[in-house]
């Protein structure tokens, strides 16, 4: 009990550190992909503290309310994770907070902000199946959803059981972690046919929340990442970090290498990986056992 | 103690130009030049600007939405008046359709002369305009403290 609680602080204390710094570590591997210097691998918290430094243009009380909830909800979600809880009660809570954010872009007037919405929406119809299937898949191979259990189970990893299920789940990482191919709702990157959707409408402090909340958001993700290869031996945590930050440089590779596509593309070619690798893997383990 | 000059976005908006200095603006960002190394993002929103790069003169077509994209950005924000006709209207300044440099539309911060300004002379002038935010961002604190 004790540990659970104490792994959940530290998420919420080291998470955005964490975060920070992947986010930092990969606007210098894309800049060294491109040929460019680059900038500082601090270059994130700078930007996160000039943007608490701004003067906030809030366009409704609303917004601020919900982009609050958005973090509130990532920390809760990521925060369950770490502390060994439900596996289901996890992503049906990440999936509360992306409803949050999209409605603080549905409340702005602007045509970007909605459009990026839109767009969000449908990139959620897209990853939600394949997320589920996570959850399943780890239950048919645990026999359980909590987290602490899935650790425990045995000394064999998840993985082992479950590599389509695996790769599906980084297919869709592109679409949460909004790296192109798939980064159709908002970008990092500027100058994108619709301003910077989502996010078109926030500005100072309140874009720094939605900032930080995408690095708690990684932060998690990455740890479910790391789940498929965590055991009961001590040494597996070290495994996962590596497996971790190599799909998280996968991710980057992809993100420098294809062009963002069409939202139709995106769709029909998630949910054709979802079935084809998640399906398929989950049918062979219930067929085996 | 952190500074807003750590992380200037800035937004790059081309008022009449002939396209000389746009070039050119961009070429900072190219691997050679790499602006963002200091921290510049080119972001295509006012909403996440803190620096108005303008190139080309006003004109009676752009002066309304010069004047709305300055209204858009938050605070502390600088302009920056890139090429000649951005400064005071260059070889146009004559033509019956030009009201002349950026500063007949709005405040402008910096000025970059040059037909076109030269990726050198466009980041000395993007890093005064950065010392320029710290002094605006103190400016602000100290009103706040009023």
């Amino acid at each position: 009990m004790q540990a659970s609680v104490l792994s959940a602080v530290l998420y919420v204390i080291l998470g955005p550190v964490a975060g920070g710094f992947l986010a930092g570590f990969d606007r210098k591997i894309t800049a060294r992909m491109q040929g460019r210097q680059g900038p500082s691998v601090l270059q994130p918290f700078y930007d996160l503290f000039k943007l608490f430094n701004k003067q906030a243009l809030v366009v409704n009380n609303v917004q601020d309310f919900l982009v609050w909830g958005f973090l509130v909800f990532v920390v809760f979600t990521g925060a369950l994770f770490f502390a060994g809880g439900d596996l289901l009660l996890v992503f049906f809570a990440l999936t509360l907070a992306g409803i949050f954010f999209i409605m603080s872009a549905c409340s702005a007037n602007s045509p970007y902000s909605s459009m990026g919405a839109q767009r969000e929406l449908m990139q959620m119809m897209a990853y939600e199946p394949m997320v589920l299937l996570v959850g399943i898949g780890f239950y048919d191979v645990t026999g359980s959803f909590s987290v602490k259990d899935i650790i425990h189970a045995g000394s064999v990893p998840a993985i082992a059981y479950m590599p389509g299920i695996f790769v599906g789940f980084l297919w869709i990482l592109a679409i949460k972690f909004r790296k192109s191919p798939f980064d159709l709702s908002t970008t990092h990157h500027a100058h994108q046919e619709m301003v910077k959707g989502l996010t078109t409408e926030l500005s100072g402090n309140i874009l720094a929340l939605v900032e930080l909340s995408h690095w708690y958001e990684n932060v998690f993700l990455l740890g479910v990442v790391g789940l498929f290869v965590m055991t009961n031996a001590w040494w597996s945590g070290i495994i996962a970090i590596a497996v971790c930050l190599f799909s998280y440089f996968l991710e980057i590779l992809a993100d420098n290498v294809f062009p963002r596509v069409k939202w139709e593309f995106m769709l029909k070619s998630t949910w054709i990986a979802t079935a084809v690798a998640g399906v398929v893997n989950l049918l062979i383990l219930t067929w085996i056992r | 103690m952190l500074k807003v000059s750590k992380s200037p976005w800035l937004l790059h908006y081309d008022g009449s130009s002939c396209n000389g200095c746009d070039i050119e603006v961009l070429a900072c960002l190219t691997p050679v030049y790499d602006v963002e190394r200091f921290g510049v993002i080119n972001t295509g929103n006012p909403k996440h600007a803190d620096i108005f790069l303008i190139t080309g003169g006003i004109n009676a077509q752009n002066e309304p939405v010069v004047k709305q994209i300055y209204s858009q950005m938050p605070n502390p924000k600088v302009v920056v008046a890139v090429g000649i006709c951005a400064c005071n209207g260059g070889i146009f300044k004559d033509c019956y359709n030009i009201h002349g440099g950026v500063d007949t539309a709005i405040p402008v911060d910096i000025y970059v002369p040059g037909c076109a300004a030269r990726p050198e002379a466009i980041m000395d002038g993007v890093v005064k305009a950065v010392a320029l935010l710290d002094e605006k961002r103190d400016q602000m604190r100290k009103e706040a403290a009023q």
